[in-house]
């Protein structure tokens, strides 16, 4: 194998990490908020959609991102409207947004379906593919990877170091408390809510526009719950959250390497290995039952209304 | 010169759907002093200061700071002002840090560092002894309070609300807070002390509100007003005193506990370590003790909801049950009434029909898997006219009864089933005060009939009154049950506070 190889498999990893990363930070946000929205799934897949349709129209890539981004954010705005305004059950609305996003985006996605556009990293180095095999390995490491390997370290800062972080870890913790010293519980939660779709859209669309440039019907398959089960198996904590996104798309890249060698293995078994692979190193992390519960926001999935 | 209050309220009401809990409250707090806001459970004190600190918004009525009116909408618009509140029950976040919870409460944005040097200074000034690196899971409830304070103290308050503050203290630790007051109050800064502790009042207060059934009823002197007679204005009528009564001397053993040991079951829990006691048929043994040394362990290692490492830990009439669950004791005669009314000892939901069933699927109500519900009715009946609860009825849901009368009513449930032995954990927490008195009675009835009783309170005072003997729980480990007429209130708050061996 040589080095080439080796970079490659490297920048592959990260490329397949990245929209778990993206994604899975955005629900651990909006969980240490208090708030579980199982519709990380569906927000990516309406990401994944409309990120590819707005870049088709507009014919910009940035574009298209920002429309990924608006698209979760408003999804996640729908969901927040249901579960912290009228106080719904955020498991049975979660559920619900997941099946919205699969069948919105099949729908409004048939007429882009299969038409391939030029990746992120071509957009950003349009002189990608006449480079050195090794400069183009590494200008693969696009914008968003970058993003996706500085935003763990930003998300726990801003989580354990800023006051902001400190109130929403505090609305997290106890709603009535916050509530109590008079912090707007709703609002706080909401916002993170928000974000948390927005990060979610911006996951999704790095699949239909970096990782495979190309729209297919419900190309995430399963990534957003594999990024709901990382946020938890991480005991909510960012470092540990991209820890197990790379592990996961390492195994990704490992399968597709073990096919191209000839190793065999039954393709479905393969698909099946890193969503495999990262639940089990995952929940030998998190066995210690103590520490999860001390590190699980205390708050998480309990709709709270402010009483007078 | 007349002084202006530094807090006037006019006419506070306040609604919740049909019950008025606040009807035209008039209140003046001058500064520097100790004012008391006396009243039963239910009385409206507590919705009186979350409408002064802004949690809960008045219906009508005006509230005056320093002469001016204002509108208080928030409680950061009561901290602006100068009013600080300590909580009942304690508004802290178990897996911050001091200092990070102290941050949380302060309006201003400044360094976790330069916050907790802030913070020892502060402690040292007031005698007020804790770490600002730990974290709140950590701490004792006494510790825990002070860390409340602290979050008040640090904002330079000119009124200080305390809710009930000494239901967690030892005797100790609540005469340190009473210093601290004392001296808060020679510094000029008001305080409102909220209590239905007659003795406390008269010797913290100058000034003491009676409250009942969301009025003012009166106002006194404390020091100068007899305790009787501050509970008649209470409760609206003179306490009976409970008759003294003749008991059997105590019988057999009918609870032994030996070496029973019991790991914390989550991070926030106590480990209980080598438990002993034996419990005698027709004693009431209390176990005092602060709250979070072990008590909702010890409940769940003798109910059967844990299991015990050994059979022989717990025998119950003879019988060597430390590895049977739940249902198996209680088959065993054993009796349970945990804290937590709702979803532990009673299911919301239901009505107290369907209630009375939950402990008594062996005692007749059930036959071939069918429930026999006329029986049940009855009996279910029999509980509500025999203990005085207040419900509509049989059929009424669990939830809709207040919690003196959901608390007759599972406590008459248990004594109905004819226990051995009847376990009892904080048994009048929350209830009123004639509700208590009447669960008293039941208790010294029960266990005059020959029924071993065990009484698990933080309610030291409700200990001294009822138990014969008395052990107190610190840390996991239990003392030696002397009788009640040999112990001192210092020598158990001693106990209380992990002193060994100093009672």
């Amino acid at each position: 194998m040589d080095e080439v190889m080796i970079v490659a498999l490297l920048v592959a990893t990260l490329r397949a990490a990245a929209p778990l990363i993206l994604a899975g930070l955005g629900e651990l946000v909006c969980e240490r908020a208090g708030v579980l929205n199982l519709g990380v799934e569906g927000m990516m897949l309406v990401g994944a959609m409309v990120g590819f349709a707005a870049t088709l129209t507009s014919g910009s890539v940035w574009l298209g991102l920002l429309a990924a981004m608006l698209a979760g954010a408003a999804m996640a705005g729908v969901f927040a409207v249901l579960t912290i305004g009228l106080a719904a059950n955020q498991v049975a609305s979660g559920l619900a947004l997941t099946i919205f996003g699969v069948g919105f985006s099949a729908l409004f996605g048939a007429p882009y379906q299969s038409h391939p556009i030029p990746g992120l990293a071509t957009v950003v180095f349009p002189h990608l593919s006449a480079a050195a095999p090794l400069v183009q390995q590494l200008l693969l490491i696009d914008p968003l990877v970058w993003l996706a390997l500085a935003a763990p370290f930003l998300a726990g800062r801003f989580l354990d170091r800023t006051r902001a972080g400190l109130i929403l870890r505090a609305v997290g913790e106890s709603a009535e408390v916050a509530h109590a010293l008079g912090y707007k519980v709703m609002r706080i939660r909401a916002l993170a809510t928000v974000f948390g779709g927005a990060m979610a859209g911006l996951g999704g669309a790095y699949l239909s526009l970096a990782y495979t440039p190309m729209w297919t019907e419900n190309m995430v398959s399963g990534r957003g719950w594999i990024a709901l089960a990382l946020v938890v198996f991480s005991t909510w904590k960012p470092l540990l959250l991209a820890l197990g996104a790379v592990l996961f798309g390492f195994v990704t890249i490992a399968g597709f390497q073990a096919e191209a060698w000839g190793i065999p293995l039954a393709p479905n078994l393969l698909a099946t290995l890193p969503y495999l692979a990262t639940i089990l190193v995952l929940v030998l992390i998190s066995r210690d039952t103590l520490r999860l519960k001390l590190n699980a926001p205390a708050a998480l999935g309990k709709p709270f209304h402010p009483a007078g | 010169m007349a002084q202006l209050p530094r807090l006037g309220l006019g006419g506070i009401t306040r609604r919740f759907g049909a019950t008025v809990a606040n009807d035209g409250i008039d209140l003046a707090v001058m500064p520097g002093e100790i004012h008391a806001l006396l009243g039963e459970n239910g009385a409206g004190k507590s919705t009186l200061v979350k409408i002064i600190y802004g949690v809960v918004q008045p219906d009508a009525g005006e509230i005056r700071w320093e002469g001016a009116a204002v509108r208080i909408a928030d409680p950061n618009a009561a901290r602006a002002l100068g009013i600080g509140m300590v909580f009942q029950h304690f508004s802290l976040f178990e897996t911050l840090t001091v200092a990070e919870n102290i941050a949380l409460g302060l309006a201003a944005s400044e360094s976790i560092a330069a916050l907790s040097r802030r913070i020892v200074a502060t402690a040292s000034r007031y005698g007020l002894a804790v770490d600002p690196d730990r974290h709140v899971h950590h701490l004792s409830v006494g510790e825990r309070q002070r860390v409340e304070i602290l979050r008040c103290l640090l904002q330079a308050p000119k009124l200080l609300i305390m809710d009930e503050p000494t239901s967690v203290l030892t005797p100790q630790e609540v005469e340190g807070l009473f210093a601290m007051l004392r001296r808060l109050a020679a510094e000029g800064c008001s305080v409102l002390y909220i209590s239905h502790k007659l003795a406390e009042i008269q010797a913290l207060c100058d000034r003491a509100t009676v409250l009942r059934g969301g009025r003012v009823v009166g106002a006194c002197d404390p020091r100068a007003t007899s305790a009787a007679a501050m509970a008649e204005m209470m409760i609206g009528q003179a306490l009976v005193r409970p008759v003294a009564r003749a008991r059997p001397a105590a019988g057999a053993v009918v609870l032994a506990v030996e070496g029973l040991d019991l790991p914390a079951e989550d991070p926030f829990g106590t480990t209980l370590r080598g438990v002993s006691f034996a419990l005698r048929a027709g004693e009431i043994l209390g176990i005092a003790g602060v709250a979070g040394n072990g008590q909702k362990e010890l409940l769940a290692g003798l109910t059967g909801e844990r299991l015990a490492g050994t059979a022989e830990a717990v025998v119950l009439a003879g019988v060597a049950c430390g590895l049977l669950g739940a249902a198996a004791r209680r088959r065993g005669g054993m009796a349970a009434v945990p804290e937590e009314r709702l979803g532990r000892s009673a299911v919301a939901e239901l009505s107290l029909t369907e209630n009375a069933l939950l402990t008594g699927t062996e005692v007749g109500f059930v036959a071939r898997g069918f429930v026999r519900f006329a029986p049940l009715r009855r009996f279910a009946r029999g509980v509500i006219e025999g203990f005085r609860v207040v419900a509509a009825g049989a059929e009424a849901p669990a939830g809709s009864l207040s919690g003196g009368n959901m608390q007759k009513f599972i406590i008459g449930r248990e004594i109905g089933h004819a226990p051995k032995v009847l376990i009892a954990a904080h048994p009048t927490w929350g209830v009123d005060v004639g509700a208590a008195q009447a669960i008293h009675e039941a208790l010294r009835d029960l266990a005059a009939g020959g029924v071993g009783v065990l009484i698990i309170s933080e309610d030291l005072d409700e200990i001294l009154a009822l138990c014969d003997r008395v052990a107190v729980l610190h840390g996991g480990r239990l003392s030696v049950p002397e009788p009640v007429a040999a112990v001192t209130v210092d020598g158990i708050g001693l106990l209380m506070g992990g002193v060994a061996d100093a009672a």
